[in-house]
């Protein structure tokens, strides 16, 4: 008996017991995957992959790492020029963050084009926010690390958000510095968090996985899958097609990494923290601004002062995206069928880069305006338009199937979802 | 609540629930009191412990500031602004009609002696710290968002919703306070 069949035999008994083999197989060489699926679909195992990057990068820098208000920032420098290749390994996940929101932010809009968080995929689309909301919470922590000055003010600025709070905040601002201000008890608890959130995160996109491989990917028209002839196994097709987009993206973040490591940062950051001054303008990192922006815009609104109404406005921007699946109405996912959906998303879009900008000004003048209608114009399009549109909006005709094209000359059938 | 199939226990069987419903609930209540329980340490681990809390006084020397001036030290890991305010600077804050104040306080209320101003330094909005002799009410400027406190920490414009705090303290002698 050969080798090799020695081998296939030891791995049948394996998993015979643990059939873990299997179950690898089925979710990807074997996953039916939907033939028509365009780059946009690229972006999900991007961001998976940056998440291993993350940890990988993240671990080696927690072996140099202190985590003391005394020693952090020295530590951080220390790694940029002692630690053999520790400027590398900062610069990877420093960048790496960035990255991470981008590819996922590219991830949820082309969620929002072709509809994708529509019925049977309503738990994937909250999973999928769970997962941005955690991120969001591990990036804010760990960019508080390097103690630099954005490090103490975002710190302090964010934590005292939820002394907006009625009556409790300022208990639960207390509870979490650990102290009357950010000081080593907060950078400690953030170390140990922003160490564990991660792998919560990857908790969370097994789930999320698991509730996509029921019901398998969406893809550009939107339509239901029907049997072999719509569906391509997922191995070699498309594990080729994602290895060329991560191939594009590596080239692109190595730009980043070796020739403008800190374009996306903050030169006060490389300033120690000092608890007695502010610095003159302090911002978010990019990935925030547009939720900055919309926390920022928010004036006195009858009894609620400008402050808690910030708050509140700034959470259910990310909040109302849990309902969306409601929101929208229309019965056709897929926004090559929706003519009128299809400019109002662009003008989303539009409105979130202006957000964007909006939060890197300081809030004066024109930018403060612009910040306060591209914030209402967010809320109205997901509470007024939507809904509305779901039930006005003439749309097109669907195809038949993803393999046939829609000027075949069949009759238009009825939309595919709402069932 | 549904009721199991007991082939052997009928004797329980009373009207609206039985014997082992009741223990349900009430096994399922003391399991929950206990889990609550059991996580108020891992909560309460997140306070301040008595150390810090036992570090919350600091003694100033006042002798060092001149008139128009003012110092900042740390109290709690916060900035405190000790300002030795001109005549004028009092008076400005005295005469302000309290309509005009968002959120309404006499300067009184604010001092124990009218020539020292003790504030917590930090800005009733989103916890920047504000500069000192700048604004539009020649207080203090947050640049953080834009708030304005005039010469008596009292907020006047932008987005924060409230006076700066006044911390607890006691003058030692005529030149030395004791915040805390
Ligand atoms: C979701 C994945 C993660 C994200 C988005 C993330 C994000 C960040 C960010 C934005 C910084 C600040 C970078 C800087 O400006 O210096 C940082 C620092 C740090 N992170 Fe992470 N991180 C992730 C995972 C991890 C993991 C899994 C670990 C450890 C096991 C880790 C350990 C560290 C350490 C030690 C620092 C401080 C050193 C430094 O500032 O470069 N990170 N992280
Ligand atoms: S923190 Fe001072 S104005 Fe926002």
């Amino acid at each position: 008996m050969s080798n090799i069949s020695a081998g296939k035999r030891a791995l049948q008994w394996f998993d015979y017991r643990l059939p873990i083999f299997t179950f690898i197989h089925h979710s990807t060489v074997g996953y039916p995957t939907p033939k028509n699926l365009n780059y946009w679909w690229n972006f999900g195992s991007l961001a998976g992959i940056i998440l291993v990057v993350q940890i990988v990068t993240g671990i080696v820098l927690a072996m140099h790492y202190t985590p003391h208000v005394d020693h952090a920032f020295d530590s951080v420098e220390a790694i940029m020029r002692d630690v053999n290749y520790g400027w590398l390994l900062r610069y990877i996940h420093a960048n790496g963050a960035s990255a991470f929101f981008a590819v996922v932010f590219i991830h949820i809009f082309r969620g929002l084009y072709f509809g994708s968080y529509k019925s049977p995929r309503e738990v994937l689309w909250w999973l999928g926010l769970i997962i941005l909301l955690i991120m969001m919470a591990t990036a804010f922590m760990g960019y508080v690390l390097p103690w630099g000055q954005m490090s103490f003010w975002g710190a302090t600025v964010i934590t005292n958000l939820f002394s907006a709070i009625p009556l409790v905040g300022e208990s639960i601002t207390t509870w979490l510095w650990g102290g009357f201000a950010v000081g080593n008890a907060t950078l400690n608890r953030f170390f140990s968090l922003h160490f564990l959130l991660p792998f919560v995160l990857v908790g969370v996109v097994f789930l999320h996985l698991w509730s996509l491989h029921k019901f398998g990917s969406n893809n550009p028209t939107g339509i239901d899958t029907r049997g072999p002839k719509d569906t391509v196994p997922f191995h070699p097709y498309y594990t080729i097609k994602d290895l060329f987009g991560v191939g594009v993206f590596l080239i692109i973040f190595s730009v980043f990494i070796f020739y403008a490591p800190n374009y996306l940062g903050h030169p006060d950051n490389y300033i120690k923290a000092n608890p007695l001054v502010t610095p003159a303008h302090i911002v978010p990192e990019w990935y925030f601004l547009p939720f900055y922006a919309i926390l920022r815009a928010v004036p006195d609104i009858l009894f609620v002062d400008a402050k808690l109404a910030g708050v509140i406005a700034m959470f259910a921007s990310i909040l109302l995206l849990f309902a969306l699946p409601w929101l929208d109405s229309s019965p056709v996912r897929s926004a090559r069928f929706r003519p009128w959906y299809k400019q109002f998303f662009w003008l989303l879009v539009l409105d979130v880069v202006v957000l964007g900008v909006a939060g890197a000004k300081p809030p004066e003048g024109l930018w403060l305006v612009l910040g306060r209608l591209a914030t209402a114009y967010y809320f109205i399009h997901f509470l007024i338009l939507l809904p509305l549109l779901g039930r006005i909006e003439p749309t097109k005709p669907l195809p038949r199937s993803i393999g046939d094209p829609v000027l075949n000359s069949s009759p238009p059938r009825e939309s595919e979802t709402g069932s | 609540m549904a009721k199991s199939p007991k082939p052997h226990d009928t004797a329980g069987q009373a009207e609206g629930g039985n014997r082992r419903d009741f223990l349900y609930v009430a096994t399922g209540t003391l399991g929950a009191v206990g889990v609550a329980a059991a996580s108020w340490p891992f909560i309460h681990q997140m306070n301040p412990s008595a150390a810090v809390l036992a570090l919350a006084s600091t003694e100033v020397d006042l002798s060092a500031i001149e008139q128009g001036q003012a110092i900042t030290v740390i109290w709690r890991g916060k900035p405190v602004f000790i300002r030795h305010r001109t005549a004028k600077e009092i008076s400005q804050a005295q005469d302000t009609s309290l309509e005009a104040l968002p959120d309404p306080q006499a300067d009184s209320e604010r001092v124990q002696k009218a020539e020292w101003l003790i504030l917590v330094g930090v800005c009733t909005h989103l916890g920047c710290v504000p500069l000192s002799h700048t604004g539009e009410y020649e207080g203090w400027f947050c640049p953080c968002h834009g708030s304005h406190y005039d010469t008596s920490g009292r907020i006047r414009k932008g987005p924060a919703p409230a006076n700066l705090a006044v911390p607890e303290y006691v003058f030692i002698d005529d030149l030395k306070v004791r915040i805390g």
